[in-house]
């Protein structure tokens, strides 16, 4: 009952408010390229200070996250400039359906998706974050080294339809994440003696460079040839909503499996959005291909529908070690943490007890962020895929301005701002050449987490490769890597990849 | 539809605009008497850290309590510990009054390793504000119930223990620096796992990963208060009311994880008299006293030569421990 008590204090009036502004917010700051929620929030908490009542602040917070989420898979999907690196996955089949004039279709996906994985996650974190608590903080760094590697073996069907291409791109992703402080020995790699490199190229700054500035550059290279013309947008069928029976019969199983897989890893104490993500992708198309069907590349509903569930499920996983532990494990959860202290609540083992009121009222404001953000933005399709009219040179000059001043909001230093626009001219050259995208982006965030999970669990276990295989926990992960790096080419007798080179 | 996307996209852009506020007067320079123009705090770390936090309570302090009759704006400079923010105080801030930023213990370490040629004594220090001891800890089902069992193990064994804390070169390492210096253990020897944070060094030490973690003392309440942590020392001159400090535990180590201002290099008599004198009514005003008693930070004012000294101090110590551990 405590959980009604969380309802009755969120649904009075002032806080639904705190509740739309936060998405109103979050949604403006997510299609936003560059500026996220973390930000958002750090920015907005001295404003909270003068709050009498925590709850207030918590419930706008927990809106600005899911609205920024949701913002930030309207331009992966419409314009394929994902902002943060959690709508990257979605970018990749919901810029096709776009293409296909199935805009709307995807839209829609998306945000019912995140509605349903948000209110199943939710009520997982109401009723076993205990539990799931004392799980995850198990995991010792062998065991994170051992997860990372399932990680990368598993998504290597973002690679895209040339292996060699595909590994080339994870490859520079790969070296541009060990651009850098050394956080293990505090040395510097591969900064050229240039201190703007000395933090290392950071994932947003990759991430805008790369989508939006890229594509703005591609773009602008192909105006006078007119080929990428993109179709017009479809009829809405208007009786089943924006999604036709078919699209609901496809995506609704990718919304739970969405969720199962956003949820958990959102939990573990090295977690986050961006590994479920990939992963739910890697799985839906995997699933597609196992059924005999091709269309995955040409606008999958599957493939946004899944992703989209798992990153808004992650962000209640995230809570679980924020609210049982006091871990914040991303940098949302690492804002929040100081809200928490500033209203001098210490989250850890003992905050269910001794704030409980505030715990239950911050689980009720994510489910009423979530129909908040189901009734905000289903409308707001109608208004968003207008974009698609916009001239384009109007739209990617603006989309140029929108990006370049993210990039510098972010770190208030021209350089960044270079950084962004010479990764761009990467991202030219690598479309001007079909090298697909997403697997810079899986490395950049992949590589750092294998490298220093193993270096750590090298010092642990003073520099002995044993530790690796003696864990069970590590050994088991580890052989479920090798499996589903095999198991596809044996269960189905397929040539192997190589052969598909096109 | 379109002038509403456009006036959508506008609002957005005001809000991303006026919500950063990182944009400068051009006019700016140095040269005049202070006060006379904008002031511009920089925190040279993103929005949010300690950093960050700090010259925002400042800015609000002077505002609010009416003390500077101009605007405050606060700017973050981000990159390679806070050296990148130094760099630009000390190349565009030089006899300027009116460009502060904000600085302490991790800075000095950063710098060394950064050697883009700036130091934190060539700015003008003008006073410390803030500081927070630090504290050892190990997992309740550990073997060791005080600091000297571990500080022995560790001397005996110096690879047996593994101690966790933030990144490699900062406050926590060099926590353990101090520490195998005062105990004589040898400093090259130490096993340090460097987290990304507090938040990670916590999970470390759960997880049993390492022996002992080190982070602020904020840090670790909640665990230890809820008895999956045990306290073993801290790094202030006095203990705490369940743990001894280092000294008083019989090593000679002490290392408070300080918060300060400085100004551009070179300011004249007059001008750092007249900001040393704002900052010391910054720090009585009530709304600073407040932030203190609501952030949880402990008072450590020291201001203008006291300050030029304790910092001169500092970067002496630091940059020699900071090469001891290798990390220059």
């Amino acid at each position: 009952m405590d959980l009604l008590n969380g309802f009755a204090t969120v649904l009075l009036p002032l806080n639904l408010l705190f509740a739309a502004v936060g998405v109103t917010i979050g949604t403006l700051v997510g299609v936003l390229p560059g500026i996220g929620p973390a930000l958002t929030i750090a920015l907005l908490l001295p404003i909270t200070f003068n709050f009498d009542d925590p709850i207030g602040a918590f419930i706008m917070f927990a809106g600005i996250y899911y609205g920024a989420m949701y913002g930030g898979s309207t331009t992966s999907i419409l314009l394929n400039t994902p902002g943060e690196s959690a709508s990257v996955a979605t970018a990749i089949e919901g810029h096709e359906m776009a293409k296909r004039g199935r805009a709307r279709a995807a839209l829609a996906t998306a945000a019912i998706g995140s509605f349903v994985a948000g209110v199943i996650s939710t009520l997982l974190l109401a009723f076993v974050a205990k539990p799931i608590g004392e799980l995850a903080v198990k995991f010792q760094a062998a065991d994170y080294f051992a997860l990372a590697v399932l990680a990368m073996v598993s998504v290597t069907a973002l690679l895209g339809t040339s292996l060699v291409r595909g590994l080339i791109s994870l490859v520079l992703g790969l070296f541009l994440g060990l651009v850098g402080l050394d956080s293990v020995s505090g040395q510097l790699r591969f900064t050229f003696g240039a201190p703007v490199l000395t933090e290392g190229i950071g994932i947003t700054i990759v991430i805008v460079g790369l989508f939006a500035i890229g594509e703005v550059l591609y773009a602008a290279s192909r105006v006078r040839n007119g080929s990428d013309e993109i179709a017009p947008l479809e009829k809405a069928p208007l009786r089943t909503g924006y999604l036709s029976r078919e699209d609901w019969r496809r995506s609704w199983r990718p919304w739970l499996r969405g969720a199962a897989i956003g949820f958990p890893f959102g939990a573990l104490p090295a977690g986050g959005a961006e590994v479920p993500t990939f992963l739910s992708y890697t799985f839906e198309k995997r699933r597609a291909e196992r059924a005999g069907r091709d269309d995955f590349g040409k606008g999958a509903i599957e493939g946004v529908a899944g992703p989209e569930a798992a990153n808004n499920a992650s962000f209640s996983g995230v809570l679980v070690p924020l609210l049982t532990l006091g871990l914040p494990t991303s940098a949302t959860a690492a804002v929040m943490l100081a809200a928490f202290q500033i209203f001098n609540l210490q989250p850890g083992p003992q905050l269910f007890q001794t704030s409980s009121d505030l715990v239950w009222a911050l689980i009720a404001s994510l489910f009423v962020g979530n129909v908040l953000l189901l009734v905000l933005n289903l409308p707001l399709i109608q208004v968003w895929v207008k974009v698609l009219e916009v001239p384009r040179p109007v739209l990617y000059s603006g989309i140029l301005v929108l990006a370049t001043l993210g990039v510098y909001s972010l770190s208030g230093n021209v350089l960044q701002v270079f950084l962004a626009y010479g990764i761009g001219v990467l991202g030219y050259f690598m479309r001007r050449y079909g090298f697909p995208i997403a697997p810079v982006v899986l490395g950049v965030i992949l590589g750092p987490m294998t490298e220093t999970q193993l270096r750590r669990a090298l010092v642990i276990s003073d520099g002995s490769f044993t530790a690796i295989v003696t864990r069970p926990l590590t050994l088991v992960i580890l052989v479920l890597a090798v499996v589903s790096l095999v198991l596809p080419y044996v269960r189905r007798g397929k040539k192997l990849a190589f052969a598909d080179e096109d | 539809m379109r002038p509403s996307l456009r006036s959508a996209l506008a609002v957005t852009a005001v809000v991303a605009v006026s919500a950063c506020g990182q944009f400068t007067d051009p006019a700016a320079g140095g040269g005049s008497a202070f006060p006379s123009r904008n002031l511009e705090i920089m925190a040279p770390a993103a929005a949010g850290g300690g950093w960050d936090l700090t010259a925002r309570a400042m800015q609000a302090a002077l505002r609010d309590d009416k003390l500077y009759d101009k605007a405050i704006e606060v700017t973050n400079v981000v990159g390679a510990g806070g050296a990148t923010g130094l760099a630009q105080l000390l190349s565009k801030g030089q006899g300027d009054a009116h460009q502060w930023m904000v600085t302490g213990l991790v800075m000095i370490g950063a710098t060394e390793r950064a050697k883009n040629g700036s130091d934190l004594t060539q700015a003008t220090p003008i006073a410390t504000l803030t500081a927070e001891a630090e504290a050892i800890v190990v997992r309740s089902d550990s073997k060791y119930q005080n600091i000297k069992q571990l500080v022995d193990d560790f001397k005996a064994n110096p690879t047996s223990v593994k101690w966790g804390g933030g990144s490699a070169g900062g406050s926590d390492h060099l926590v353990v620096g101090v520490l195998a210096k005062a105990a004589g253990a040898d400093v090259k020897k130490i096993q340090y796992v460097g987290y990304s944070g507090g938040g990670e060094t916590k999970a470390g030490v759960l997880s049993g990963d390492v022996t002992a973690g080190v982070a602020g003392v904020s840090e670790f309440k909640a665990n230890i208060e809820a008895g999956q942590m045990r306290l073993l020392a801290v790094t202030s001159p006095k203990g705490a009311s369940d743990a001894p400090s280092l000294k008083e535990a019989g090593y000679d180590a002490e290392l408070m994880n300080w918060r300060g201002v400085v100004a551009g290099p070179g300011l004249s008599d007059a001008d750092r008299t007249a900001v040393v004198a704002l900052v010391d009514k910054l720090h009585s005003s009530p709304k600073w006293q407040e932030t203190l008693a609501k952030q949880g930070w402990t008072d450590f004012y020291k201001k203008d030569v006291e300050a030029r000294n304790f910092i001169a101090n500092e970067t002496m110590r630091i940059s020699q421990l900071v090469k001891e551990l290798g990390l220059s």
